[in-house]
């Protein structure tokens, strides 16, 4: 499986791990490789699992989206991943697999990735009228508004995120773990004598 | 040009509706009563899960599986318990497997439950429920007596369980599943023969085999169509590869064999927690690495060592060697799996969860189109939609 896997065109780098296949490959080839894994008999990765990505704001190719697999007949799952710049956007693979739907309009609501030919890329997951896009790691975890019902004028209203206390983000790492134990007459400790 | 007339209409069922299995709102065009269109509107039960696991440590974290499908915790602990285990590269103790694979079946006859009779109830039916909430209370004791809580259990912990079952459980569990069998086929003859429930539910909502696969589907909406597909069976993970079990298929998949399934799939999960019953052995029930579990209450009382151990773990928690992961269980609603990214730390970089009613629930327009609208209230019932999955 791995040497038919190495011959399609785009696919970078293999790597397996526990019974689970790790792909990279190129963006502009997603739609032949997914053909490919998906008609190819020897593979018939039939079943797509799962969209997702992962943001990474420190880079140039900004996010990793990762699709997973999995062959019904072959009993196998891969992960294929690929990477994208922040306002770059990726086709769609609804007309490959029909599940890919709901996947990408919950990766376009949660990261703001957007899809090339996907029928229907609304939000699915945030309110309606919701803004900004929650996975990302400059999104707070508290958010930008909350909702209430104000009794007076007799709705439900928006307003601003108040909090009687800042989150509080504790950083646990220790300095004194995996410091070199460099002082000065520290050495006879372990020496021979 | 011709000018067509639409004479459809446009009807909101839910968000609160009690077919509507929590909070779902779907947009319905109906011609006359037959459905043209159903327009699934999520997110309404959205807490961000996903987000709030990547500022918690791997510890805390498993508590927000057990609220993701509030019917079925156990099992989703399980595959975030396989997950970290993966990444950190350890095995747990046999005993541990064991313990898992028991609750996981319970867990899975609890979750089948409640929605069988919530699919009786959602066509007619009132009386399953009232039986089967009496048994349910039975086996939610089992839970509470392993982990202190009936329903939100945080008891399947990365490297094992959270303690040892008590004194005389599976003796208890024993005499339990003597009698469950005999429940199971009352549950029956009340059902599976009832005209109403067949009229309701033959040939309603039938998905074919492939159309399944291609949809993403699992678990026994997977199985109603034939396809024998059973994680616990092709890539078996704890004990499920020392017990024997039958994977029930169904032939149509229409909303009658999901049920059909998901009663046998009860008897087989009595069949598989007897099995482990006779085959588990005293011993440890968690990895002894207090690097990763914390150690024994009264250890800490006398060694130093143990209580910075206890300190760690609970402020900054267990660091988890950098990587991917993704692991799959079968929950009692289908694949449940959670692909994993650490970047080292002791906080998971990103937590993807994926629900089996995600894919499921997305199947319903399909599903649904050229049914009556009183059908809906049927497939969705048979599709076993819990929002705090789907939503996340």
């Amino acid at each position: 499986m791995i040497k038919i896997l190495t011959k399609i065109d785009g696919i970078n780098n293999l790597l397996e791990n526990n019974n689970l296949l790790e792909i990279e490959f190129e963006k502009n080839n997603i739609i032949k490789i997914f053909d490919e894994l998906k008609d190819n008999t020897e593979l018939n990765f039939n079943q797509l699992l799962d969209i997702t990505a992962v943001d990474y704001p420190s880079r140039e190719f900004r996010f990793d989206m990762i699709y997973i697999l999995q062959s019904l007949t072959k009993n196998k799952k891969i992960i294929l991943k690929t990477f994208i710049k922040e306002n770059e956007n990726i086709q769609s693979i609804t007309n490959i697999h029909k599940s890919a739907d709901w996947y990408e309009r919950e990766c376009y609501d949660l990261f703001g990735i957007e899809f090339i030919n996907h029928p229907d890329l609304r939000r699915i997951m945030t309110d309606y009228n919701f803004e900004g896009y929650p996975l990302r790691k400059d999104f707070p975890l508290t958010g930008h508004t909350e909702v209430r019902y104000d009794d007076l004028e007799k709705k439900v209203i928006y307003e601003p995120v108040k909090l009687t206390q800042e989150f509080r983000n504790f950083d646990s790492e220790s300095p004194w773990e995996g410091m070199e134990n460099n002082l000065f007459g520290d050495e006879k400790s372990t020496g021979e004598n | 040009m011709k000018e067509v007339e639409l004479n459809t209409t446009t009807i909101n069922f839910g968000p609160q509706h009690p077919a509507a299995h929590g909070v779902l709102r779907l947009v319905v065009e109906l011609e006359g009563e037959v459905v043209q269109r159903a327009e699934p509107h999520i997110g309404l039960l959205h807490r961000g899960t996903e987000k709030l696991i990547e500022y918690k440590t791997y510890l805390q974290a498993v508590p927000y599986f057990d609220r993701l499908d509030y019917v079925s915790p156990m099992c989703q602990e399980h595959a975030f318990a396989l997950a970290t285990e993966n990444l950190l590269g350890i095995n747990v103790p046999k005993r541990a497997q064991y313990i898992r694979v028991i609750f996981a079946e319970i867990t899975r006859i609890l979750n089948h439950l409640l929605n069988i009779p919530a699919y009786a109830a959602d066509i007619g039916a009132v009386t399953p429920f009232l039986w089967c909430f009496e048994e349910r209370e039975k086996l939610l004791e089992f839970h509470e007596a392993v982990s202190g809580a009936r329903f939100h259990a945080a008891y399947f912990r990365p490297g094992g369980v959270h303690q040892d079952m008590p004194e005389g459980m599976e003796e208890k569990l024993f005499e339990h599943f003597k009698t469950l069998p005999k429940f199971i086929d009352d549950l029956e003859s009340l059902l599976t023969n009832n005209r109403i429930l067949r009229q309701r539910s033959v040939d309603i909502g039938i998905i074919s085999k492939s159309e399944a696969i291609e949809w993403g589907c699992s678990g026994p909406v997977l199985r109603s169509t034939g396809v024998a597909w059973d994680l616990r069976r092709s890539q078996p993970y704890d004990a499920y590869d020392q017990v024997d079990f039958e994977v029930p298929v169904g032939k149509k998949g229409d909303c009658f064999d999901r049920y059909l399934v998901r009663i046998e799939e009860m008897r087989q999960s009595i069949s598989i927690i007897n099995q482990c019953l006779n085959k588990i052995k005293p011993g440890p029930i968690s990895i002894e690495d207090n690097k990763i579990t914390p150690p024994k209450r009264n250890q800490m009382k006398k060694s130093m060592e143990a209580l910075i151990h206890h300190f760690k773990l609970f402020t900054e928690g267990y660091r988890v060697p950098a990587g991917q992961v993704y692991s799959a269980v079968e929950a009692p609603k289908g694949e449940f799996g959670v692909y994993l990214v650490s970047d080292g730390s002791s906080k998971p970089y990103r937590c993807k969860i994926r629900a089996p009613g995600f894919a499921h629930l997305q199947t319903l327009d399909h599903l649904s189109k050229g049914h009556l609208m009183a059908d809906i209230a049927a497939i969705l019932g048979s599709l076993d939609i819990v929002f705090g999955e789907i939503d996340r």
